[in-house]
C-alpha cells in the first residue's frame, strides 16, 4: 500500500528488478492457513506460551518505544500475534497506541521514537530491515487499509493508474493488456459492479464505501501476507461498513491474509473478531476470545467501555461513562495506568507496574486486582496474580461477584457504585437510579 | 412518552403544545446533469418541551439537510418550523433584536465544535460574549457564565483555556454550554457525539440527559448512530434518500420496524453473534 499516512513513507514505486510474479494466491502462506471459518480458529494463550498451529504472520513481542520529551512511553510491553487466516481485533480510545502498534508491522515509527523489543512480520525481523529490503516488506508484505480511503488515492488520476502501479509495485510483469485484464480481476473481487468502467473512473465519482473497495484492490495487488485495517470502516454507512467487514472476511479465507483490525469499537471488535487485545494509554490491559469480551469482560476498563457503549440492547441499562478522559503523552504513570478512572483503584493500584496476568482458558488481563473476582478463585493467576493480589485481596475472596455490597465492590460493575453523577439512564424515561 | 402513533409528539397525551413543530419541510437541489435531487420531502414532525426526537440516516439520506433547514442554515423551498406557535420566517431575520430572538429559539452543536467557537476566546469569554449579546452584563453575566461552565463539567481552568488547548470532549462541552448560554426552545444537535471517544462519547450523553431535565431543553439530535439514539431518544424519524420512511416511539422503531430499511439498518449494527453476511443477505431482497 503506497502509504501515505506514514512518517515515512514508503520509497516510490520502484519495482523491484526480478521480483516475483504476485498473484495473490501464488503468495498464499505455504504452511496450511488455519481454517479460517472457524472463529476461534487459534485463540492463543495470552501469556504467549502457547505455541504450535501455523507460523504467525504478525509476532510483536514485548514491543515498546519512547520517545523524547514524553511523560510516558508511547507503547509499553505490547505483545500480539496474528497468524494466517485470523482476524485480530485491537481496541482503544485516541492515544492508546493502537495504531502506533500496528504501523510497527512495518517498521514505521514517529520520528525520533526509539523502538524496543521485537517484531516479526512472516518470520522477517522487521526492524533490522534497511534499505531495500524494508522498501519491499511495506511495498508487498504488509497493505494497510485507513479510514479515509480518498487519502489513499490520488483525486486527480484514474482508478485503473492506482492500480496499474500497485501491480507495478508488486512486480508484475506482462504488456499493457494483462495488467488491465488483471486490475479488472481485482475490482471484480472485491466486488465492485461494471469493473471494466471503474478503471476510467476517478475518485470523486465513487462514494466511500466503493473508494475503500478500491483500496483494498490495491492491497490485494501486491499479494500481501498481512492485512492492516486501521478504522477502515469507521467512516462509512452502517451498511456500507457490513458490506466491507463480509468482503475483509472473504479476503482472509480466500487468501490466509491475516488481518489486524484496529478500531476504537469494542463492540464491533468483538461482533467480528477472532480475538481481541484492548490498550489503554501505550498497554495491552486485556487480551480475549471475542465472546468472552461480551459475556465475561475481566479488566475494568474492558467493562466501562462495554458499559459505555450505548447498544440496542432493550434490556441494556444506560451508558454509565467512565469518569475523566482517555490519558495523553503527557500523563506519566508510576503504577496502573488506569488508576484515575477505574472504580476499583486502590493506593496499591498506583504503585503496581502492570504485567499481563493470565486468565483460566484464555487470555490475560492486566490487574492487580484480576484475583479477586474470579468466580472460584483457585486456578486464575498462579503464583504471579496470587502474590500481587494478597494484600488487597484479604477476604474479599469471591464474596463482591453476588454484588450484595456494593461499597467496596469496585470490579463487580453491576454495582452503581460511581464516583461521579447518578448512573441513570441517560434517557431519564427511568429514573430511579438502581441502574 | 405515552405516544404510539406516527407522530411524535405529546398530542396523544394531551398536554402542552410541542415547542417544536415542523410542517412539510422541503428542499431539492440541482443536479449537474438536469433534474433536481430531493433532499428533504415533506418532512412533519413535533417536539414536546423538554422532549428528544433522533434523525436517523445514512449519508445522503437528508438528516443533516433537515437539521440545517430548523437553525435556518439552509433555506427550505417549503415548509414551516414554528416554535412555541410562533413561525419562524423562511427569510434570514434582519435586525439585531430578530437575530437575537431567533437565535433564542433554537440553537445548533456541530459534530466539530472547533467551526462554531472563536479560536481567540477563552472558554469563559466565549460564554460571556454569548450572554453579553442576549442582554446579560456585569456581575450577572460572569456568574452566568460560571454556572454554564459547571453545568457542562467545565473547571476553572477549562474555563480559562482558548479552544485548541481543549481536548475533544471538552470543546464539545464548550459548545453545549455556549448554546445554552442564550437559554434556546430547541437545541439541535448534529452528529454531535460521534467524533468523541466511546468514554468521552457516554459523559456528553448523560449531560445532555441532564441539560435537558434541568432546563426543559427539547432535543433534536441528528445521528447516524442507532444506539444512541435509542438512548437518548424518545421520538425517531428515519430517512432514506430525503423522506421520512418510518416515524414513531423510538422504542417501537428500534424493537420492531415496520420497514425493510430501518430492518436493514438495524441488522447492520454489530452485535454479539453478528456476521456481516447475514446481515447483507438479511437486508438484500428489499433494499435494492
Ligand atoms: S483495580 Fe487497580 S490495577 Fe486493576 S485496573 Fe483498577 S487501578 Fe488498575
Ligand atoms: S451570541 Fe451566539 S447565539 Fe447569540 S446571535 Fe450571536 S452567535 Fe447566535
Amino acid at each position: 500500500m503506497t502509504d501515505t499516512h506514514g512518517h515515512r513513507p514508503a520509497a516510490g514505486a520502484q519495482p523491484a528488478a526480478g521480483a516475483r510474479m504476485p498473484s495473490a494466491r501464488a503468495e498464499q502462506p505455504g504452511a496450511e492457513p488455519a481454517p479460517a471459518g472457524s472463529a476461534a480458529a487459534e485463540p492463543e494463550a495470552a501469556a504467549r506460551g502457547a505455541s504450535g498451529g501455523a507460523e504467525p504472520l504478525l509476532d510483536i513481542v514485548g514491543l515498546g518505544l519512547e520517545l523524547p520529551g514524553a511523560a510516558r512511553p508511547l507503547l509499553a510491553d505490547v505483545s500480539l500475534r496474528v497468524r494466517p487466516g485470523e482476524v485480530v481485533g485491537l481496541v482503544g480510545e485516541s492515544g492508546s497506541g493502537k495504531s502506533t502498534t500496528a504501523k510497527a508491522a512495518l517498521a514505521l515509527f514517529p520520528d525520533g521514537a526509539r523502538p524496543t523489543g521485537e517484531v516479526r512480520v512472516a518470520g522477517t525481523d522487521v526492524l533490522a530491515l534497511r534499505g531495500e529490503a524494508l522498501r519491499a516488506h511495506r511495498a508487498r508484505t504488509v497493505a494497510m487499509v485507513h479510514q479515509d480511503p480518498r487519502a489513499a488515492l490520488n483525486p486527480v488520476r484514474r482508478v485503473g493508474d492506482f492500480l496499474t502501479e500497485r501491480l507495478a509495485l508488486a512486480g508484475f510483469a506482462g504488456n499493457r493488456a494483462a495488467v488491465r485484464g488483471r486490475a479488472v480481476e481485482l475490482l471484480a473481487e472485491v466486488g465492485l459492479p461494471d469493473p471494466a468502467r471503474r478503471l476510467r473512473q476517478r475518485p470523486h465519482e465513487l462514494s466511500g464505501g466503493m473508494l475503500q473497495r478500491v483500496v483494498i484492490a490495491g492491497a490485494l495487488a501486491v499479494g500481501p501476507r498481512l492485512l492492516l485495517a486501521d478504522e477502515a470502516t469507521s467512516a462509512l454507512d452502517v451498511t456500507t461498513q457490513a458490506e466491507i467487514l463480509d468482503l475483509l472476511r472473504t479476503v482472509r479465507r480466500e487468501h490466509g491474509t491475516g488481518l489486524l483490525f484496529i478500531t476504537h469499537d469494542l463492540q464491533l471488535a468483538a461482533a467480528y473478531c477472532d480475538r481481541v487485545l484492548v490498550m489503554y494509554a501505550g498497554r495491552l490491559v486485556e487480551h480475549r476470545p471475542a465472546e468472552a469480551l461480551f459475556t465475561d469482560p475481566r479488566h475494568p476498563y474492558t467493562r466501562g467501555l462495554l458499559e459505555c457503549s450505548p447498544t440496542l440492547d432493550e434490556a441494556a441499562a444506560g451508558v454509565r461513562p467512565i469518569p475523566g478522559r482517555p490519558p495523553s503523552l503527557a500523563d506519566a504513570f508510576p503504577g496502573c495506568p488506569f488508576t484515575a478512572r477505574c472504580p476499583g483503584a486502590e493506593p496499591e493500584c498506583e504503585r503496581w507496574q502492570p504485567r499481563p496476568v493470565p486468565l483460566p482458558g484464555d487470555g490475560m488481563a492486566a490487574c492487580r486486582r484480576l484475583a479477586e473476582y474470579e468466580p472460584d478463585g483457585a486456578e486464575s493467576g498462579g503464583a504471579d496474580a496470587g502474590t500481587d493480589a494478597r494484600g488487597a485481596a484479604a477476604g474479599a475472596e469471591g464474596v463482591e461477584r453476588a454484588g450484595a455490597d456494593p461499597s467496596p465492590g469496585p470490579v463487580a460493575v453491576s454495582a452503581p457504585a460511581r464516583r461521579d453523577a447518578a448512573p441513570g439512564p441517560v434517557s431519564g424515561t427511568t429514573e430511579g437510579g438502581a441502574g | 412518552m405515552t405516544a404510539h402513533g406516527p407522530v411524535a409528539g405529546p398530542e396523544a397525551a394531551g398536554g402542552a403544545p410541542p415547542v417544536l413543530t415542523v410542517d412539510a419541510l422541503s428542499k431539492t437541489y440541482p443536479l449537474p446533469g438536469g433534474g433536481r435531487l430531493t433532499a428533504a420531502d415533506a418532512i412533519g414532525f413535533t417536539v414536546p418541551r423538554g422532549g428528544s426526537l433522533g434523525i436517523v440516516g445514512e449519508s445522503g439520506s437528508g438528516k443533516t439537510t433537515v437539521a440545517r433547514m430548523l437553525v435556518g442554515l439552509v433555506r427550505p423551498d417549503a415548509g414551516t418550523v414554528t416554535v412555541d406557535g410562533r413561525a419562524r420566517p423562511a427569510r434570514p431575520a434582519r435586525g439585531r433584536a430578530a437575530r437575537l430572538a431567533r437565535a433564542r429559539e433554537i440553537q445548533m452543536v456541530f459534530q466539530d465544535p472547533y467551526v462554531s467557537l472563536d479560536p481567540r476566546l477563552t472558554g469563559r469569554q466565549c460564554l460571556l460574549t454569548a450572554l453579553r449579546l442576549h442582554g446579560a452584563s456585569g456581575a450577572a453575566a460572569e456568574e452566568k457564565a460560571e454556572r454554564l461552565l459547571g453545568q457542562v463539567g467545565l473547571g476553572s481552568r477549562e474555563g480559562a483555556a482558548r479552544p485548541h488547548a481543549l481536548s475533544g470532549g471538552q470543546r464539545q462541552r464548550l459548545a453545549i454550554a455556549r448554546a445554552l448560554a442564550v437559554e434556546p426552545r430547541v437545541l439541535v444537535l448534529d452528529e454531535a457525539v460521534a467524533a468523541l471517544d466511546v468514554s468521552i462519547q457516554a459523559q456528553i450523553l448523560q449531560l445532555l440527559g441532564e441539560v435537558r431535565r434541568e432546563t426543559g431543553v427539547a432535543l433534536v439530535f441528528v445521528s447516524h448512530d442507532l444506539a444512541v439514539v435509542r438512548h437518548i431518544t424518545e421520538a425517531t424519524l428515519v430517512m432514506r434518500r430525503g423522506t421520512v420512511v418510518e416515524q414513531g416511539p423510538t422504542r417501537s422503531v428500534l424493537a420492531a420496524p415496520v420497514t425493510p430499511y430501518t430492518r436493514a439498518l438495524l441488522a447492520a449494527v454489530p452485535r454479539p453473534g453478528w456476521d456481516p453476511a447475514a446481515a447483507l443477505r438479511a437486508a438484500a431482497p428489499d433494499t435494492p
